[in-house]
């Protein structure tokens, strides 16, 4: 008997590099209707003799080549080519024209998250952040690091190593001014056992602590949580 | 007004001295610091190396202090991009760009950019130019077209 294939998405990768050529042969593996467009006819053509005829050789941020890519149709459109310009660009001109549902923008240059955000981007992914969040975790002197941001909002959901000296050692959650749309939701001692949290739970030093925060308040519930007791006066 | 221009190519250039000419507080932002050549020697604006398209380059030039953002680079994604931090991030209030593509032209316009797309009118005019009966209709026709554009 003959399994039926699952049915995929229609999914467009705008940008043919390294970052598109595996997304593309990532995604046929799993399934799902891909298209390519590159600019580069030779790129392109590498591409097709390797994962076959799924490319379209022109400029992903020019109407008349995502028209005839069937954007209208498209579940998703990644746009991950090396130029934050052209991938914020593409998204838009899917947004505006084609209504694509879902837009995906690689960003080289971190500070562009946000505003990307704003701007018909549903997604962006930054291997700059990426990697930055990794080596934070690792630095014993970054206590506070980006888990995720949560989409649809300007929240995030961020974890803390509570250091021997942080004004909260010994505290109830209750005592910690927490900034606004703050909240600990969850901490792990020292036994490696998650807890939820209530007003009385006490911290301590050395617990592991996610907490929900707002972006732009990133700063002050890194004050509130992990600066030193003598810094305000405690 | 303090105007910052993006991109000190031809059309950058003879737009920042011609608006500095005016009285107006310019600023002209290049990649390249050998863009400014195009300058006169009498431009009393500043010019400033950095990429338009950075945030941070924006802010350092205190983008947000200007009352309008041009960008005339050649590219046009980078001239929608730069044009939107300025608008979005830093909130300036005039904020025009060029764009080659006519497509991309009507949908930034429609997304509240001011848009200025040179190519109908350049092919529209070559054609103009092309189909005049002698050489001296045809100049003729550029100088009128020259006029057009200085009133």
């Amino acid at each position: 008997m003959v399994t039926e294939a699952k049915k995929g998405m229609y999914i467009i990768v705008v940008g043919g590099g390294k970052v598109g050529f595996h997304l593309a042969k990532e995604l046929v593996e799993a399934n799902h209707e891909v298209l390519v467009i590159e600019q580069d006819s030779v790129k392109a053509k590498e591409i097709a003799d390797e994962l076959g005829d799924i490319v379209l050789d022109g400029d992903g941020c020019e109407a008349t080549i995502l028209e005839k890519a069937g954007t209208a149709r498209a579940d998703m459109l990644l746009a991950v080519t090396g130029d934050d310009q052209d991938n914020l660009v593409a998204c838009q001109v899917a947004k505006q024209r084609f209504n694509v549902a879902r837009t995906v923008a690689r960003i080289n240059d971190p500070k562009n998250e946000q505003f990307f955000r704003k701007l018909e981007v549903d997604i962006t992914v930054s291997a700059t952040s990426a990697i930055m969040a990794h080596i934070e975790q690792e630095l014993p002197t970054h206590h506070l690091s980006v888990l995720v941001k949560i989409k649809g909002s300007d929240l995030e959901l961020v974890e803390m190593r509570i250091p021997d000296d942080s004004r909260v050692v010994n505290q109830p959650v209750r005592n910690i001014m927490l900034p606004y749309q703050s909240m600990v939701v969850l901490v792990v001692g020292e036994d490696g056992l998650p807890k939820v949290p209530s007003a009385e739970t006490v911290i301590h030093a050395g617990d592991e602590v996610v907490a929900v925060t707002l972006h732009e308040s990133e700063q002050q519930l890194r004050d509130a949580m992990l600066s030193p007791a003598s810094a305000r006066g405690f | 007004m303090r105007i910052v221009v993006m991109g000190c190519g031809r059309v950058g250039s003879a737009l920042a001295s011609e608006l500095s000419a005016e009285g107006n507080d310019v600023l002209v932002l290049d990649t390249d610091p050998t863009a400014f050549r195009f300058l006169p020697d009498d431009f009393r604006g500043t010019t400033h190396v950095g990429n338009g398209m950075d945030i941070d380059v924006l802010g350092r030039i205190h983008v947000a202090d200007a009352d309008a953002f041009v960008s005339t680079t050649r590219g046009d994604n980078r001239n929608v991009m730069a044009a939107q931090i300025a608008k979005h991030v830093f909130g300036v209030k005039i904020v025009a760009t060029r764009i080659f593509d006519p497509l991309r032209e009507e949908m930034y316009r429609n997304m509240g950019l001011r848009t200025i797309n040179p190519t109908r009118v350049q092919a529209k005019r070559l054609k103009r130019v092309i189909e005049a009966p002698s050489d001296e209709a045809a100049n003729a026709l550029v100088t009128e077209f020259m006029r057009q554009e200085d009133l």
